[in-house]
């Protein structure tokens, strides 16, 4: 059986059939040549594949495609604007929040949904926020800096 | 990793939903996918169809009305954490709900398939057996209504039949004098419960009139601890008379306690006491 969708992937829009099996993440990365959203663990434990679907973060290794029909999808790639990082972007580049960049499209996404939820975090609710994302390079406390950095910009652009 | 092939069916209403369980035998209901699309990766489930209860717009949200809060089974567990209605009247639901798994999984796990699914680490099961909440199901045979205490019957199973749907769960909002909390032992991994223990407590006039307390986590399906309720029925709420009451839950466990490589039946059974304590003191310090 195929299933018809239609998405929006970072602004532009897509009709495909799909086997309902098909995983987002899969879906996500063979559109059209976006592969910022990375496989990690495909288990729901790492937060690499996570994106913002209708701006709600969730691990798109554990959605299927057919359940994102009808909604619009943002990656990393659709995070900045016009030429302009995104505030989440620039800070983590400004406090060197990735090493090898492997889980950071996921991390970035997830500050980006803790900092929806809760603009002004504490370290401890930072630390909370990305509880779901996993890096294995920075140790983390450099990825704390820059969200908090990033909090404090977002909050200065209103 | 791949699932099997499966077909695909969107239920618009939850009477399609159950002409669709009906027209196909072996098909499985889509809520979240949380626990679901795990299972079919890992092959461990292979349904004919799957059928997505997600757009139901029936299922989802919380009301309160004349004293009874009504949760539909599509409603997430951020939806639940995030609710103010439950802070207030049902604290240990949306304490519960906020320490599921983490923020991307909150947004997508619904309580309907978390306790359909009534894995024995889920958090959700002990809350509703301790607020004596009801599940309302919608089946062929019509609507039935059951006691979250019957609810659960063991290793992820329940009382639902095979052609039934968990629509919405009642819960008695808390009147003046009573509070709740959720405490839980968290595996630091998965975030799942160790121990979860879920706390209602009822006071007047400085005492504790009764207390209803719920242990997962550490055995296959809830359990009420009415070792430890009895003495505390009664009593005033002190540390003292709190840690006492506590020491009484290996009373109530049986002898199916849960025991694997990161915690085992005897550690669990022995810091068992320590988070009823934490739960209770939780639940006193809110019925103030
Ligand atoms: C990384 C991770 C961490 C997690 N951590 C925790 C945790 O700490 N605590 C915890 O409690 N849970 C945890 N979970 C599980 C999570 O809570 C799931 O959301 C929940 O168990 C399933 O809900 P769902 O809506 O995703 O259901 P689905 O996965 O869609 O369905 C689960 C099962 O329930 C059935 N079902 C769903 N809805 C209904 C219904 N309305 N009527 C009848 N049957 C239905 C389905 O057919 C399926 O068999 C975690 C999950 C993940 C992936
Ligand atoms: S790849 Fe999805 S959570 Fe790890
Ligand atoms: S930067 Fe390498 S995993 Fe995070």
């Amino acid at each position: 059986m195929k299933f018809p969708i239609s998405v929006t992937l970072n602004g532009r829009p897509y009709r495909r059939e799909v086997e309902p099996r098909q995983l987002l993440v899969h879906l996500i990365r063979d559109l059209g040549g976006v592969t910022g959203t990375k496989i990690g663990c495909d288990t729901s434990q790492c937060g690499a594949c996570t994106v913002l679907l209708d701006g709600v973060a969730i691990k798109s290794c554990t959605a299927l495609a057919v359940q994102a029909d009808g909604t619009s999808i943002t990656t990393i790639e659709g995070l900045a604007g016009d030429g302009q990082l995104h505030p989440l972007q620039e800070a983590f580049w400004n406090k060197h929040g990735l090493q090898c960049g492997y889980c950071t499209p996921g991390m970035i996404l997830a500050a980006h949904e803790l900092l929806r939820t809760n603009p002004q975090p504490s370290d401890d609710q930072i630390r909370h926020g990305l509880e779901g994302n996993m890096c294995r390079c920075t140790g983390y406390q450099n990825i704390i800096r820059a969200v908090r950095e990033a909090a404090a910009a977002m909050r200065r652009k209103g | 990793m791949y699932a099997p092939e499966f077909d695909y069916y969107r239920a618009g209403s939850v009477s399609e939903a159950a002409g669709l369980l009906r027209k196909y035998p072996g098909s499985k209901l889509l809520a979240g996918g949380q626990s679901l699309i795990p299972l079919l990766k890992l092959r461990l489930a292979a349904p004919v169809a799957v059928i997505d209860i997600g757009r139901i717009r029936d299922l989802k949200g919380i009301t309160v009305k004349g004293g009874t809060i009504r949760v539909g089974a599509m409603t997430t567990h951020a939806e639940l954490a995030a609710s103010s209605e439950l802070a207030e009247q049902c604290h240990a639901l949306a304490q519960a709900a906020a320490g599921i798994g983490d923020p991307a999984v909150r947004n997508r796990g619904t309580i309907g398939g978390n306790v359909a699914h009534a894995d024995p680490a889920s958090d959700l099961p002990a809350v509703l057996v301790a607020l004596e909440a009801k599940l309302t199901v919608e089946g062929p045979d019509g609507k039935r209504t059951l006691d979250a205490g019957g609810f659960f019957q063991g290793m992820m199973t329940t009382a639902l039949k095979e052609h039934e749907i968990l629509t919405a769960i009642e819960i008695p909002a808390h009147s003046k004098g009573q509070g709740s909390a959720y405490a839980k032992f968290a595996h630091p991994a998965s975030r799942y419960a160790v121990i979860g223990v879920a706390a209602v407590v009822t006071t007047s006039g400085g005492k504790c009139s009764a207390a209803r307390v719920a242990i997962g986590g550490m055995v296959p399906r809830p359990v009420r601890a009415a070792s430890v309720e009895r003495v505390l029925a009664g009593q005033e709420l002190s540390a003292e008379n709190i840690a006492k009451a506590a020491g009484q839950v290996t009373e109530s466990l049986g002898n199916e306690v849960l025991g694997d490589i990161f915690a085992s039946e005897q550690y669990r059974r022995s810091v068992a006491p320590v988070w009823v304590k934490r739960g209770l003191t939780q639940a006193a310090e809110r019925a103030r």
